[in-house]
């Protein structure tokens, strides 16, 4: 914290503005991958189709994931207020909690691949284990940055004051949660319904 | 600007000398990556027009065997590949790097180094498409890359899968940086509806590439898995859909098309009004025209799958649609001519391409519409009529755009001059060789003619081989015009005539800054009070509304005296941009040949990097906290 923050034209943080087009553009990128599954819902190709999925369990890890959102609002609260301290503490109970539902997908996976479902196996698997999976990517470079974010803050390139940096990582965050409040909607319940 | 106490503290990879090689690997100055690109640029479109020549030589006359069908499957995929993702795109973003901060007033863009990120995605990516000669064989099912044809093991396709997608994330980057540049860093007084109208079409064809990027970035990945991994997505035999994959590429695609047109749409309402000492007319509609290109461009794509099973309602919305765009196309065409109109029009080579554009785009154009009308379109589909047209809008329209702008910002770039009677021989041998190359293949389309067929049948008779041969014969004159062109450029660099800071009495503020720019750009960060800042401050207007010009020094900023640099916050090289894309080569070879040992070093090898690069500072001696560069309240 040396000089005064420069003003922008639009007095917003360019980074921030960075990492909020960047996340517009994701959207499109998922939204690609949604319509593909629900293109191939049916085409199961006499494999697994939807009744494979265990709806009680994905609840649990989606639950997993959504309450890791707040963890990361606390992080960024402690941040703001210059408690590093606690900013520390709850980053790393944010990546826990992302590793938990990367556990739970990996687990996941591994019974569907047991049952029959694998990536070669029809239209279904193929749209279905790509959505989730790059889902799961998104997941997997979010806890490497949240422990990215951790490990800076021990070694003091992240400051108290530098609270964006915390705010980057949390909206990049928020964004993987939103996505799988739209995937486990429409992946996971709405063809329950037809079940 | 680096203090010394800091950088003895932290001995960091970071080359200091200003020239040398490694002075340009780790540059992070917008106006060198400019140049990086452009040079990059001229390679590629070297060989794109080497595999142009040669698919030329073979279609020369009928049944000729220059080329094997494998090699000339080839030839005719990369020459797309390469005009398209290595020439055009980058050679626009070679102009946006520029003159983007330039324009608005800025000391460089928002995010320096992953401006250099974007270029090495951009030269590796290359390389990488490149390199596939020398494995078994380039991509060879043209740069649509259909499946489920593409997914065969035997097609090569895996290469083209990756390498776009290395290419789509060098513009991924780049688009986000431009929008944040423009949104974020204009000069005090730099208002949108002030804004030159290169930027506004920079800022257009960011957010098209935005999101267009990854449609085709899903689209690439499901090719490759099917194709490498046997995923099942385009396979008909489990079920998959092989028209999800052309709606997935033309969401992309059709979008593409405007992402390649309209920066050169800007480059020529900058020239034609310098050159018609008018503003630019209808600045506002030429605006919101460019806008409303971006969106309509997401809702044409399907005009390209007429002849697939879409069924007839798509076909008729689309049609419409794709009408429906030609209109604020006309605005643009039209707003041109009233900005020419009652001008003094000087001809000089920039402003020549200009008019070239505008005439050979207007071709490209209407033959575009006839697209649209969908019986018609089914009679074209897959003929050189198709052919004939998007070379009339990309190469008659993008190209001489481009062109144009290289003649007209040379001066800016270099200091001198280029010289305008060999400008004007290869402009007007350009011109004639481009209409003999591809206005023939009008006819011989219409004839049917058909794409991507490595014989010229010869029961089509001898008129369409009369057609092909003066094609063939085109391609020789701009293969000469060409040579004119690079002779042109290099002795103008070496021995050109000085220009001087303002050789075309310009009207945009990148003219007010030294020639060559200096690394800061702007001593003093210009306020702006009008559109065409610099032509105000130059010129007052009579009461009859003539020019006159101000009195000598008036135009110049008072504090813009040397020494007022000193304390300008600039980034650092760095050369953690071209360490942590390095890593993109073992990634894509894994994921060619499935090789997960190469796959792991590449990621590792880029998350390593991308660790290197937070933990270094932007600047030595800098906290990276205030972001520095160019923002525009210094």
């Amino acid at each position: 914290m040396t000089a005064v923050a420069p003003s922008t034209s639009m007095g917003l943080d360019s980074r921030k503005l960075g990492m909020w087009t960047f996340l517009a553009s994701e959207f499109l990128f998922f939204g690609a991958f949604v319509s593909a599954y629900l293109l191939y819902i049916d085409e199961t190709n006499g494999g697994p189709g939807i009744e494979i999925f265990d709806i009680p369990f994905t609840s649990v890890s989606s639950f997993v994931l959504l309450m890791s959102s707040l963890t990361m609002v606390l992080a960024h609260n402690s941040h703001v207020r210059g408690d590093l301290r606690r900013m520390r503490l709850w980053t790393l109970a944010t990546a826990g909690q992302g590793m938990v539902f990367l556990g739970g997908q990996v687990y996941e996976f591994t019974v569907f691949y047991r049952e029959g479902l694998d990536l070669t196996q029809s239209p279904f698997a193929s749209s279905f284990f790509f959505l989730t999976g790059f889902h799961g990517a998104h997941v997997a470079i979010g806890v490497l940055l949240l422990l990215g974010l951790y490990s800076l803050s021990l070694t003091g390139k992240v400051k108290v004051g530098q609270d964006v940096k915390t705010e980057m990582v949390g909206l990049y965050w928020h964004f993987v949660d939103i996505i799988w409040v739209i995937i486990f909607t429409v992946v996971y319940l709405i063809p329950e319904l037809r079940v | 600007m680096a203090s010394t106490t800091a950088a003895a503290e932290t001995p960091r990879l970071r080359p200091s000398k200003p020239t040398g090689f490694l002075s340009w690997v780790a540059t992070t100055d917008h106006k060198r990556i400019g140049i990086l690109y452009f040079w990059t640029v001229l390679a590629f479109f070297f060989i794109g027009g080497v595999e142009s020549s040669l698919i030329r030589a073979q279609l020369a006359q009928a049944e000729l065997s220059v080329l094997t069908p494998e090699i000339y499957n080839q030839m005719f995929t990369m020459h797309g590949i390469t005009m398209v993702f290595l020439v055009v795109m980058p050679f626009a973003a070679a102009f946006f790097n520029y003159l983007l901060p330039l324009m608005i007033g800025a000391r460089d863009v928002a995010f320096p180094r992953l401006n250099a990120f974007s270029y090495w995605f951009y030269l590796f990516g290359g390389i990488f498409l490149y390199s596939s000669f020398f494995l078994g064989g380039a991509p060879n099912g043209s740069w649509v890359g259909y499946a489920p044809l593409s997914t065969n093991a035997v097609s090569n396709m895996a290469f083209y899968a990756v390498g776009i997608q290395i290419l789509g994330v060098s513009s991924l980057a780049s688009a986000i940086n431009f929008i944040v540049t423009i949104i974020n860093m204009r000069a005090p007084g730099m208002t949108f509806m002030r804004m030159p109208m290169f930027v506004w079409m920079t800022l257009t064809t960011s957010f098209l590439l935005l999101f267009a990027v990854p449609i085709i970035a899903v689209a690439l990945f499901m090719l490759q898995f099917d194709a490498v991994f046997n995923a099942q997505f385009f396979q008909p035999a489990s079920g998959g859909d092989p028209i999800l994959y052309q709606h997935l590429f033309w969401l992309f695609g059709h979008p593409e098309v405007y992402i390649m047109i309209l920066p050169a749409m800007g480059i020529v309402s900058e020239v034609m009004p310098t050159f018609s000492r008018k503003p630019l007319f209808g600045y506002a509609a030429m605006a919101f025209a460019g806008a409303a290109i971006g969106f309509i461009g997401f809702g044409v794509w399907a005009h390209h799958m007429f002849t697939s099973a879409i069924g007839p309602v798509p076909r008729s919305a689309f049609a419409v649609a794709t009408m429906f765009i030609a209109v604020p196309t006309g605005i643009k065409i039209f707003n041109w001519v009233f900005t020419m109109w009652g001008g003094r029009i000087r001809f000089t080579t920039a402003m020549l391409f200009s008019v070239g554009f505008v005439s050979m785009f207007t071709i490209g154009g209407l033959s575009g519409v006839m697209h649209a009308i969908v019986p018609h379109n089914a009679q074209q589909h897959d003929t050189y009529f198709v052919v004939a047209h998007f070379h009339y809008v990309l190469f008659g329209g993008a190209l001489f755009g481009l062109i144009s702008g290289v003649y007209y910002w040379f001066p800016k770039v270099t200091g001198r001059l280029m010289n305008e009677k060999l400008g004007k021989v290869h402009f007007w041998t350009w011109l004639f060789g481009f209409n003999l190359t591809f206005g023939p293949m009008h006819m011989s389309g219409l004839l049917g003619q058909p794409r991507r067929t490595a014989v010229l049948p010869g029961e089509l008779g001898a008129t369409v081989e009369l057609y092909n041969l003066l094609s063939s014969l085109g391609v020789v004159v701009l293969a000469i015009s060409a040579s004119i062109f690079l002779y042109n450029l290099i002795r103008s660099i070496r021995s050109g005539e000085a220009s001087g800071d303002d050789p075309w009495d310009a009207r945009t503020i990148e003219w007010m800054t030294a020639t060559p720019p200096k690394h800061h750009n702007f001593d003093v960060i210009p306020v702006v009070t009008s559109r065409d800042e610099f032509w105000h401050r130059k010129y007052a207007e009579s009461e009859e509304g003539i020019p006159v010009a101000v009195p000598v020094g008036a135009s110049v900023d008072e504090e813009s005296d040397a020494g007022h640099d000193e304390h300008i916050h600039m980034p650092d090289p760095s050369l953690w941009p071209a360490i942590h894309t390095l890593g993109v080569l073992p990634l894509g070879y894994g994921l060619v040949y499935a090789n997960w040992l190469l796959v792991g070093i590449g990621a590792v090898w880029m998350v390593a990097g991308m660790f290197g690069w937070i933990i270094e500072p932007l600047a030595e001696g800098d906290d990276d906290e205030p972001a520095v560069a160019g923002a525009a309240a210094h």
